[in-house]
């Protein structure tokens, strides 16, 4: 089934005189449960694509339609409610709220959502189970690893059961080990049947997706299925997610 | 569906509690600092009500206790613009005066002549200086609504005889008879020997100053000219009580008329006397109210004024810091209402906090007031003080969190 279909969008950025094209005639189509790396040199616009995509934002032409809905004509309530029904972020910089614990943050998107505290806490729970962290639940972010944080903002994107998971260089700012360990665990996630887009300039990375993107200068240079594609073992697996 | 939509409000409203709860107990310092202004507005509003009540219930008892229906005929007029040294020049009342005025009065209940000088008053080791001494008939009573906890008035024969007897304030006797009572007991006033034929029930309050009968004594007026006052030099005041408040006006005229014939004013000569009345003393009272109530808008307008800028301040600071967070927030489904709600309901608290710690203070301070006058907050203080709060946070966190509501997440989500 046919989740995201943009036809033609373009962003421009006003800077002073100055006409930033991040993005120009970008069509793109992602199906249901296909796992995808966006790739591309730095300023090529895969950050900006991924916003759109994650209906944070909204193009400057052309057509978004999720799901088949028009996103272009939503309202910003009805696109905050698609942001926290079906979709997923997972951002470079983890982005926890500092001062609340793990537990905390997982619930968020669910309190948002309006459900009530008792099956809020156990979702969030269960969330934080499924990516190993049973024993830091209560712990606040600066008590966690880089990789503890990462999997903390994994469990809040997945919390809320969404379509699709937009993850924006999760490995980034971890060490070569721990984003191995995060990939697997987006792996086990695909596996589940979930849709993932990831943004990566590493081709290490991007090889564990089955197709890959490549922007440059805001325009879709190649759009392939990955031939030799990496599939982590779960054997050295720490993660039990059922 | 009504009830769907009820609960989602509800429910953003407690998850918004908890989040400005956090976020204030994150900043507790700054939050304190900005809540002084609130504090201070708080506090002088239920203070400045609290006073007045208090304010308000002792002057109205200390004004029935002197008598609201009572003339005081006297050399200066007491509440007045006239120039002080037309009233110096005036002839002294003299007892003579009183006498003559006495015998020709119809209508009066009664009336008393009354003079004062300010002596030492000694019981045993226990000594007041400057007490307000009374020089009166036994009469005077009449005039006044005095009750007694022990013992009488002076009587007729005491008073004519110029006999060695005093009635003390309620106050005095507090502080003369530390142990038991003093009824029957001996003093010393200005060094001379009196016994103690009656002691007042408390009857006024501070707001009536040098009126007020608890801080004072009363004795036979032939004694305090004996001893302390010389006949001849001072004036006397004669306190004429009407039969009832509604005479009071007719007394007066009667009066009036009675004094100019006793001075032997002729038609066209002034009076050379005032007839005096409490209403004074109530338009004394009002201004005083007035200066209070006036102060007391100003400096709670002003702290509140000064609060909510701090805590605007102190929001759009807080806004800031929280860019990144807002745009997580966002990311994850926050609509723009929840963000609003959210840095309102934080402001808000802010100052229900500062309101309640505000309204603290002002109970302890009513709680110290309470030995001058009596104090009791009111309801309806803490309701309106509580919701100046309420309005102030509200008022001042509205741009802020405004601000806040409308940034951009992918911003919000860059800014560093
Ligand atoms: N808010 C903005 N205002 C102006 N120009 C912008 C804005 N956001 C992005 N751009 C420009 O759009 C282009 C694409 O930016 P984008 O962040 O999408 O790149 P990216 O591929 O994610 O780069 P990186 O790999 O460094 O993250 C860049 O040239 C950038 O300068
Ligand atoms: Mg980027």
């Amino acid at each position: 089934m046919n989740i995201i279909n943009i036809e033609h969008i373009a962003k421009v950025y006003q800077v002073g005189d100055v006409e930033v094209h991040a993005l120009q005639d970008v069509s793109l189509r992602i199906d249901q449960n296909e796992y995808v790396a966006i790739m591309g040199p730095s300023g090529s616009g895969k950050s900006t694509l991924m916003n759109m995509l994650g209906c944070l934002d909204t193009p400057s032409y052309g057509k978004y339609e999720f799901k088949d809905k028009n996103v272009s004509l939503m309202s910003d309530n009805e696109l905050a409610g698609i942001r926290n029904k079906e979709i997923g972020f997972v951002f470079q910089t983890f982005n926890l709220l500092p001062r609340s614990d793990a537990l905390h943050n997982v619930e968020l998107p669910l309190i948002y959502a309006g459900i009530d505290k008792q099956e809020r806490k156990e979702r969030a729970r269960q969330a934080l189970i499924n990516v190993g962290l049973e024993d830091r639940i209560h712990h606040k972010p600066n008590e966690l690893s880089g990789g503890q944080r990462q999997r903390v903002a994994i469990a809040r994107a997945l919390v809320s059961n969404p379509a699709i998971i937009l993850a924006d260089e999760p490995t980034g700012n971890l060490d070569s080990k721990t984003g191995e360990e995060i990939m697997l665990l987006c792996h086990e996630i695909h596996k589940k049947g979930n849709t993932i887009i990831l943004v990566t300039h590493e081709e290490d990375i991007a090889k564990h997706a089955a197709r890959i993107v490549r922007l440059k200068d805001g325009r879709i240079e190649k759009d392939e299925l990955v031939p030799n594609r990496y599939i982590p073992s779960v054997k050295n697996s720490t993660i039990n997610f059922g | 569906m009504i009830s769907n939509k009820i609960d989602t409000v509800l429910f953003e409203l407690r998850e918004g509690l908890i989040i400005a709860w956090q976020a204030i107990r994150a900043n507790k310092v700054r939050s304190f600092l900005t809540m002084l202004g609130i504090i201070i507005g708080i506090s002088s509003v239920v203070l400045m009500t609290t006073a007045i009540k208090g304010i308000d219930a002792s002057f109205q008892k200390g004004i029935s206790a002197l008598g609201t229906d009572v003339l005081y005929i006297d050399k200066w007029a007491w509440f007045t613009n006239e120039e002080w040294w037309k009233m110096r020049n005036r002839r002294k009342i003299t007892m003579d005066d009183y006498h003559k005025f006495a015998e020709m009065a119809q209508l009066p209940l009664a009336t008393a002549p009354v003079t004062n000088a300010a002596r030492k008053v000694r019981y045993g080791d226990n000594v007041i200086e400057n007490v307000i001494l009374n020089g009166s008939s036994s009469d005077y009573v009449k005039t006044t609504n005095f009750t007694f906890d022990e013992g009488r008035f002076y009587n007729e024969i005491e008073s004519k005889g110029s006999r060695y007897v005093a009635v003390v304030g309620s106050e005095v006797a507090k502080k003369l008879f530390t142990h038991g009572s003093g009824l029957d007991k001996y003093i010393k006033i200005g060094g001379v020997e009196f016994r103690v034929c009656g002691i007042l029930t408390e009857q006024g309050s501070f707001i009536l100053g040098s009126f007020n009968p608890d801080n004072q004594v009363f004795i036979p007026i032939g004694t305090i000219f004996k001893h302390f006052l010389n006949e001849e030099w001072g004036t006397i005041t004669i306190n004429v009580r009407a039969k009832n408040p509604s005479m009071i006006a007719d007394t007066k005229a009667e009066a009036e008329g009675i004094m100019r014939k006793v001075r032997g004013l002729k038609f066209h000569q002034e009076d050379d006397f005032s007839v005096n009345q409490q209403e004074g003393l109530m338009s004394n009272y009002n201004t005083v109210v007035g200066v209070i109530q006036i102060a007391g808008l100003f400096i709670t307008g002003l702290s509140l004024f000064v609060g909510a800028i701090g805590i605007m301040n102190i929001m759009f600071v807080s806004v800031k810091e929280r860019t990144k967070e807002i745009g997580v927030r966002k990311a994850i489904g926050a609509k723009k209402r929840t963000i609003l709600s959210q840095f309102l309901l934080e402001s808000s608290v802010i100052c229900l906090l500062g309101g309640l710690v505000g309204l603290l203070i002002a109970v302890i301070a009513s709680l110290l007031l309470d030995k001058f006058f009596p104090t009791s907050i009111q309801i309806s203080a803490v309701i309106i003080a509580m919701s100046v709060a309420l309005i102030t946070g509200i008022i001042a966190g509205l741009a802020p969190a405004y601000t806040a509501a409308k940034l951009d997440p992918v911003e919000a989500l860059r800014y560093e």
